[in-house]
């Protein structure tokens, strides 16, 4: 299995570090001919805006809008992968039944570390939140993973992974390794198709 | 339990900045020009450093009403510098909720022997070096990021070139230094002990590195992150250029793409006129800012 991280700006190098240690393998991904020999793309954490401008630049807005690859989502990922997002007119792949907010745990010296409960994982995961979004509304079809008070923090549709915070920045595997198993259903999906 | 200001929270801040381009603004228009840019953070300041050497005078941290104006105006983090060793500029930016501050040496230093203890601020803190010496006592201190020194306010890139390349053979030889060898090396650069020792088991720096003092053209961000730079600050290279919105866009996509050199030609060729240089040679030590910061 190959998972690809968008590799526009951001941590991209911490996720392909998590790809390894779990066993897989990690391509960063500049270009959009680069996205037919993946089976996964991480989108990163970094800064939102930043990515969605280069990402327009170079064609991946429209390609990962038609592109039917799994996809996950840290922070400034999960702001792309969202329908909505509040203050905007609209949102950037329109992969989550999703409504984001941007910065809603405020600034940087607002920005925390807490350990999560995750439906579904027996055990907790230490997340780090930066400047971090949160999901202030699913749709139908989409599960609620986690929360920091009501606050929803990762989510999940058939293909698709949206977390707020980063995982990258610790040593726990619990989401990559989650990701992983849902390219592989995927897969598994693909060839029964 | 939800932890702020953690070594974790603050470093993880600037991982997220890597790839990127941190751009010098003085009002609530140019922060904007390089939001819509791809900029992934802006530096408020009161004047670029080339109007900073202008000047003359005493530099110091930028009117607060500047700040808040560039905090309203952009949803990306906003970044402000005070003066090194200047606890109350530094504790005034951070109650202001600035993202980032940068003890720089672009302004008027306040204290000519100590820096900040910046482990004990939430906001987390950016340091210039041009050495392991100075990068790692910086580390020591608590800086979050590191940026090379370069000459700032020139348009003129051998001076980031020379502190890159420095930090960087630096680090690599520190990464296949025997164990005994480390504390002499410790020593001869006046670094502390620990920060070298964590050099060596990760074989790189602890935080993330960025290039800054001299960049004029979407070559020059280029060439930096060609040299291992994480990412690019640009101070008087964009708003002192003949065309700031075509020059910011395009050091960010030269930044992103450093070894797609048609696109970079491409990028330059629709630019116009970079700022004007100058000669690192014909400025005096003492109109040299990288000699501040001990």
């Amino acid at each position: 299995m190959r998972i690809g991280i968008l590799a526009l700006q951001g941590a991209v190098r911490e996720h392909k570090r998590m790809v390894e240690a779990c066993g897989q393998e990690a391509v960063a991904i500049k270009r959009v001919d680069e996205l037919a020999d993946i089976d996964g793309l991480i989108l990163p954490g970094g800064e939102s805006t930043a990515m969605r401008r280069l990402m327009d630049r170079y064609g991946f807005t429209e390609a990962l809008r038609e592109s039917d690859l799994p996809m996950f989502g840290t922070c400034a990922g999960v702001i792309l992968l969202a329908e909505r997002i509040i203050g905007q007119d609209e949102g950037h792949l329109g992969k989550l039944d999703i409504t984001v907010e941007r910065n809603s745990f405020g600034r940087q010296v607002d920005s925390f570390e807490a350990e999560l409960d995750i439906e579904g994982i027996g055990e907790k995961a230490l997340a780090v939140f930066i400047r971090a979004p949160h999901i202030d509304a699913a749709g139908k079809g989409v599960q609620v993973l986690s929360k920091v008070g009501e606050k929803i923090v990762a989510v999940r549709s058939d293909r698709h992974l949206g977390i707020s915070f980063h995982p990258e920045l610790t040593d726990s595997l619990v989401f990559h390794r989650y990701f992983i198993e849902m390219v592989q259903e995927n897969m598994a999906k693909e060839v029964l198709a | 339990m939800q932890q702020t200001g953690t070594e974790r929270v603050k470093r993880g801040m600037a991982e997220m900045q890597k790839g990127g381009v941190i751009m010098d603004v003085v009002n609530a228009e140019q922060a904007k020009v390089a939001e819509a840019a791809g900029a992934v953070a802006v530096m408020a300041l009161e004047r670029v450093p080339s109007d900073i050497r202008a000047a003359g005078g005493v530099a110091r941290a930028c009117d607060p009403r500047i700040v808040e104006e560039v905090m309203n105006a952009v949803s990306i983090p906003v970044m402000a510098k005070c003066r090194i060793g200047h606890i109350t500029e530094a504790r005034v930016l951070e109650a202001m909720g600035v993202d980032y501050i940068d003890e720089s040496e672009v302004l008027t230093p306040a204290d000519e022997v100590f820096h900040l203890k910046k482990d004990d601020y939430t906001v987390p803190f950016v340091c210039g070096c041009r050495n392991i010496g100075e990068a790692a006592r910086r580390i020591g201190e608590g800086a979050a990021m590191l940026r090379t020194k370069g000459e700032p306010g020139t348009g003129n890139i051998v001076e980031a070139v020379r502190h890159m390349r420095m930090v960087n053979q630096q680090v690599r030889q520190i990464a296949v230094m025997s164990d005994d060898e480390l504390m002499t090396e410790a020593k001869n650069h006046g670094a502390p002990y620990d920060i070298l020792k964590e050099i060596k088991e990760l074989g790189k720096l602890p935080v993330v590195n960025f290039a800054a003092g001299g960049v004029a053209t979407p070559q020059d961000a280029a060439l930096m992150m060609e040299l291992g730079a994480d990412g690019v600050f640009v101070g008087s290279g964009v708003f002192k250029s003949d065309n700031p919105e075509k020059f910011a866009k395009a050091i960010v996509e030269a930044t992103t793409h450093y070894q797609d050199y048609e696109l970079i030609g491409k990028l330059a060729k629709e630019l116009g006129t970079a700022m004007k240089g100058l000669d690192i040679n014909q400025l005096s030590l003492e109109d040299r800012m990288q000699e501040r910061g001990w």
